[in-house]
């Protein structure tokens, strides 16, 4: 193994020599203890500070703990040349560079771990693609079915002087296998898009965060009440990005819940029948404010299901709490028929549509949008417009005809449409 | 009595029409939907062709083509049509390696099935 996974093997056998709990160093040092143990177990690597401050604790020379560096600096450049032989780096000269150029020299080999990382991540996902039992199950339902109801269509089209027996039994297998294709579709996309656990697999900064809220349940009764920062709830996040985006969203939380404190809210959202617009008007708090509080509203109070989507102006979905059918992609590749992306570009004016989404499922959703500047007013520089979505399980045999939206173009059914950007998995290309 | 095929497919729609379209082309058409006694229907029924799907309950259409041409008594020329719903390079490479003599992607249209049938088992 790379001699860089020694540091933390030493400061863990250091420790122990001196006696010295996991959780009092960490404590000491002021990190949790889940990331010290990442540390220990060479999964984390440190240096400058938190690596002095732990050197203190330990009552031991930095040095000592990090004998080796050189080495372990060259193991990642090493690697980095043995698979860019194109590049013709100097090896013989590997030495010198990190003598004199270390912070350029770490930067080449945190890029080599980078590759390695995404490398990795990859292939997670095309064997998810090629290998899954459940993807290859799903798809084989779902072209079975087509086929079945390919060769059926051709007969009752082609077939002249059809009885009528023959007639009444295609039309029932097409029946029931159009039935068919759109539940398997639907199972396919919920696999491809919804799925929580492949979700979690994806290792992006975004969704760790989100991932981080969600077991949570997107309830944090200690920042309401004032008995935890957005700092202490995020410190456990070994992943520093993951952790600055949910102190972030933490921290937003926080101010909401200020605003419209969850003993006034709560029952005045029971009162007005979860109107966010009359919310709006009785507490004086822009509505993007008043769906977010609407959406942490625990449903065990008897408070309506509540699914909740932000995003950029560039249509990147930047937060999501999941309801029912309702997830969008994290790409941008999101159906722009959602009320959230029309928003967008009308800032400043609240949309309210209700949707559907296609399948036998067909379940509605009411949505409201709005979107507005998120950041501080400035005459320099763009401004920074935000959409925000509150989304509402809806009843499908009354109120308003719901319009069309889908669950991104790789895997919508619904033909002919105008914002399609790409031929759907689930259809064969024209 | 026309020459007879045998199709070995789970799909009960995909049965109902591709013996449909084969029988009123004057096939006898035989079905089979299990792939653990596929190799004991081939050989008890001597069809003059098998419609052959990969993916069957109890066994895969790739080990029943491997017996059919390997096995104590191997069916070594008996025309076999594989289908599959999976179209991938390395799909067709196994089937040919195998010994399919024809290897068909899902979904098919019946015209294109029922030329292949006819000429792989012109008399």
């Amino acid at each position: 193994m790379p001699e860089r996974q020694l540091t933390g093997t030493r400061l863990r056998n250091r420790r122990i020599d001196r006696g010295m709990k996991q959780s009092a160093l960490a404590e000491a040092v002021g990190i949790s203890p889940s990331y010290l143990n990442l540390i220990e177990h060479n999964r984390r690597r440190i240096g400058g500070k938190l690596l002095s401050d732990l050197a203190r604790e330990l009552a031991v020379d930095p040095e000592m703990l990090v004998e080796g560096t050189a080495s372990a600096v060259r193991v990642p450049l090493q690697e980095a040349a043995a698979e860019f032989r194109s590049a013709a780096p100097e090896e013989d000269r590997l030495d010198e560079l990190v003598a004199r150029f270390p912070g350029w020299a770490a930067l080449i080999g945190a890029q080599q771990d980078r590759i390695a990382q995404l490398e990795a991540r990859v292939q997670r996902m095309t064997d998810r693609l090629t290998h899954d039992p459940q993807v290859a199950s799903a798809l084989h339902e779902v072209i079975s079915t087509v086929t079945a109801i390919r060769s059926t269509a051709s007969i009752l089209n082609e077939s002249e002087g059809l009885d009528r027996d023959w007639q009444a039994r295609f039309h029932r297998n097409l029946d029931t296998d159009s039935l068919r294709l759109s539940e398997s579709s639907q199972a396919l996309m919920g696999y491809l898009d919804m799925n929580a656990d492949a979700a979690a697999q994806v290792q992006s900064p975004l969704e760790i965060a989100e991932a981080e809220m969600a077991a949570r349940g997107y309830a944090y009764p200690e920042l309401e009440q004032g008995r935890a920062s957005p700092e202490e709830l995020s410190a456990e996040l070994p992943d520093p990005r993951a952790r600055q985006i949910l102190r972030n969203w933490l921290t937003i939380f926080a101010e909401d819940a200020r605003h419209l404190p969850a003993e006034a809210f709560s029952p005045a959202a029971r009162r007005v029948g979860h109107d966010p617009l009359r919310l709006a008007r009785l507490f004086e708090q822009p509505l993007d404010r008043i769906f977010r509080r609407l959406a942490a509203l625990p449903e065990e109070d008897g408070h309506p299901v509540t699914g909740l989507a932000v995003c950029d102006q560039a249509g990147v979905v930047v937060f999501q709490k999941p309801v029912m059918e309702f997830h969008l992609p994290r790409s941008g590749a999101g159906c722009p028929f959602w009320p959230v992306f029309q928003a967008l570009t009308q800032p400043g004016r609240p949309v309210r549509r209700r949707v559907g989404l296609p399948g036998s499922a067909g379940t509605v959703f009411d949505c409201a949008a709005v979107a507005r500047d998120f950041g501080p007013p400035s005459f320099e520089g763009p401004t920074q417009v935000v959409a925000t979505m509150l989304v509402r399980p809806a009843s499908a045999e009354t109120g308003e005809t719901p319009g069309r939206v889908g669950p991104g173009c790789r895997v919508c059914p619904v033909e002919g449409c105008s914002a399609r950007r790409q031929p759907s998995l689930l259809q064969e290309p024209g | 009595m026309g020459r007879r095929v045998l199709l070995i497919e789970d799909e009960p729609n995909i049965i109902e029409a591709i013996s449909f379209i084969l029988s009123k082309d004057g096939w006898t058409v035989h079905t089979h939907a299990d792939g653990e006694t596929a190799v004991d229907r081939v050989r008890d029924g001597a069809p003059d062709l098998v419609i052959l799907d990969v993916m069957l309950p109890g066994r895969s259409g790739f080990d029943i083509l491997r017996d059919l041409r390997e096995g104590a008594e191997a069916a070594a020329d008996l025309p076999i049509l594989m289908l599959t719903a999976r179209g991938q390079q390395r799909d067709r490479d196994m089937a040919e390696q195998l010994g399919a003599t024809r290897f068909m992607t899902k979904p098919f249209s019946n015209s294109e099935v029922l030329e292949t049938v006819r000429a792989l088992a012109a008399p």
